[in-house]
């Protein structure tokens, strides 16, 4: 367990290796290529298999295939290519195939630009294709937990046999920081696989599928992945508090790396006397609702304030979840901009104008006081 | 007396008891015959994995009495390029019609014959979309009456039928292409062989191979199934020619 430097997205690729995953398909598409390139040269060494499929769409249902035959199986892709992979994904949902998917985001719609954004979180968090499914999204906000949630996804996709993606944004992918990886990755026991497809030798021969022409059983199948989602919601809602204590006056709600970024934010607050705490999910499906409910109505916090890389995409959930109880407000940029610290500051300090309280403060940290003091 | 009785004739091990949902005088059922005797023949049904189309044979899985993959339209190439990479010790094949195949999985077949991947396609082209009720192919002959040609295929603004095997084998990556009929006895036999003789390629882990296997469609062709073969040989026969047009031994 030694310390080594890596980018991202070449982290990425190592944790699937240590998790036990030996097949990965891809599809070259910025920002997120180095996965396919270091997974060319590191899949031979440990026997594993590297392809790269004509498309998205091809890759897709390659996993589709491969998955099918009980193994670990692994793709990464950026948002226009995580789109054409939406009809793979609903029927690797509907038919219950582990998979794992990584989305290094970049902005959109469309074919957009190259830079980090997260607006892909409605399409991950409430079903990028047809039908009645979830996936199990996780977003980690430095490279080591995105070597962690790397290597749990693959654990949490064999557990409830359901495709599970981790979203980064592009700087998950591009920025290098140093990393830990285990000798072993240790998990908990998993159950067997009696649904892969091995060959009907001494047993009666079975099938993978979505398919269901009985109305009846079609709906038996949607309740069936159903109770599978709520168990996701008892069992796997994972976040992290930073800062949240009785002192907060502002609590944000962000994720990825645009929570490291609040986090800058909010020591500088702290210095000139303002306590804001940070409500970071990490699995936006299942979203730690009632968690964030808690945190969002502590007594003192005069508003909740949602930061994403995206025209208010998770907002919409902060504001179902907090319900009018405290006001809920909304900063962000997309397209590829990035708020710096000082953004975030300055929004903070237009909602303590806005939400006073019962004593007007006399807070110091504007964007031109900061500046004479620098 | 007893002792000199000997079975001649049988289902296959590689066929289920379930009674076909195909059309009287759709020869699907005779080629999923045809396939399931080769998977007995090579003694591979324990260690094969069909993938079924959308379309008519969607419900192949319930006639063939071997694992199966059921795919999204189009992608059954791309399923079983999957699993067989991971599985090269199985026998993977996919089992698609003209509409599957050659217009909404056309990448998918192109590729997955480029790549050489280590499978087997059987090719149904009954020049016509089946199970969503007789719309216009990629295969429809030029003038055919269907329900999104009903003046006949215009091959001024919808081009000119498709000829798969001959697109394929123009790639230079070694493989099995061959294109039969079913519509007399004696091009059931040749078919069979064809078909038997894709799986050995594949078998001996030689090289990917298509069966391209001439089909009828009484239902939406609007004809009886007499009629059919009859048209099948005198309209698809002379656009669509029988013959082997690709063996990997042919290959530099």
């Amino acid at each position: 367990m030694t310390k080594v430097l890596m980018k991202g997205n070449e982290a990425i690729a190592e944790a699937a290796i240590k998790a036990g995953c030996r097949a990965y398909f891809c599809y070259p598409i910025t920002p997120q290529s180095e996965v396919a390139e270091y997974m060319a040269k590191r899949m031979p060494e440990v026997d594993g298999v590297f392809l790269q499929g004509e498309s998205e769409v091809g890759v897709g249902n390659m996993l589709f295939g491969a998955a099918a035959t009980g193994r670990r199986v692994f793709s990464t892709s950026s948002s226009p290519g995580i789109s054409l992979m939406q009809e793979s994904i609903s029927y690797m949902a509907g038919a219950q195939l582990p998979v794992v998917l990584v989305n290094i985001m970049r902005g959109g719609p469309g074919l957009g630009g190259i830079l980090p954004a997260q607006s892909d979180y409605f399409q991950s968090v409430k079903g990028g294709g047809h039908g009645d499914y979830r996936l199990l999204v996780l977003a980690p906000s430095t490279i080591q937990e995105a070597v962690d949630l790397m290597m749990l996804s693959f654990h949490l996709a064999d557990k409830y046999r359901n495709p599970v993606m981790m979203i980064g944004d592009g700087m998950i992918g591009q920025m290098m920081e140093p990393v830990e990886f285990p000798d072993k990755y240790e998990e908990p026991p998993l159950p067997d696989k009696p649904w892969a497809l091995t060959g009907a030798a001494g047993r009666k021969a079975q099938v993978v599928k979505s398919l269901f022409l009985d109305p009846i059983m079609l709906e038996k199948n949607s309740w069936l992945l159903h109770e599978k989602y709520e168990q996701m919601k008892l069992n796997e809602t994972r976040f992290e508090l930073y800062k949240v204590n009785p002192k907060n006056e502002i609590l944000i709600i962000s994720y990825g790396t645009m929570a490291r970024i609040c986090q800058t934010a909010i020591d500088e607050l702290e210095e000139h006397g303002i306590s804001v705490g940070l409500f970071r999910p990490v699995s936006l499906f299942p979203f730690p609702e009632q968690q964030l409910l808690k945190a969002a109505t502590q007594k003192g916090v005069k508003a909740v304030l949602t930061v994403e890389m995206s025209t208010a995409q998770m907002h919409e959930d902060v504001q179902r979840i907090v319900m009018g109880k405290t006001p809920t407000e909304f900063f962000g940029r997309t397209g590829g901009v990035v708020p710096s610290p000082q953004e975030v500051i300055d929004q903070v300090m237009g909602l303590l104008d806005k939400y006073p309280g019962k004593k007007k403060a006399q807070h110091s940290a504007s964007k031109s006081k900061k500046a004479q003091g620098k | 007396m007893a002792d000199n009785s000997k079975t001649i004739f049988a289902r296959p091990d590689s066929m289920t008891e379930n009674i076909t949902h195909y059309c009287p005088g759709c020869t699907h059922g005779i080629i999923h015959r045809l396939v399931a005797e080769a998977l007995d023949d090579l003694g591979v049904r324990e260690k094969t994995v069909g993938v079924a189309p959308v379309g008519c044979s969607v419900l192949a899985y319930n006639y063939f009495n071997c694992d199966f993959l059921e795919a999204p339209h189009g992608r059954a190439p791309a399923l079983a390029t999957g699993f067989k990479r991971l599985r090269p010790d199985m026998i993977v094949f996919t089992y698609q019609g003209d509409g599957d195949l050659a217009s909404i999985g056309g990448n998918e077949i192109l590729h997955t014959a480029n790549r050489g991947e280590k499978v087997t396609t059987i090719f149904v082209n009954n020049a016509i979309y089946g199970m969503t009720g007789g719309q216009m192919a990629p295969t429809t002959l030029p003038g055919q009456i269907t329900t999104t040609s009903p003046a006949g295929r215009d091959t001024v603004s919808t081009g000119y039928p498709l000829r798969i095997s001959e697109l394929l084998s123009t790639l230079a990556t070694p493989s099995y292409i061959e294109r039969v009929s079913v519509h007399t006895p004696m091009n059931i036999v040749k078919a069979k062989k064809a078909i038997r003789r894709a799986f050995e390629y594949q078998l001996e882990g030689r090289c990917f191979s298509l069966v391209e296997v001439l089909s009828t469609c009484p239902t939406n062709w609007g004809i009886t199934p007499g009629e059919s073969t009859k048209w099948l040989d005198e309209n698809m026969v002379p656009f669509f020619p029988l013959g082997v047009f690709k063996e990997p031994e042919n290959m530099a």
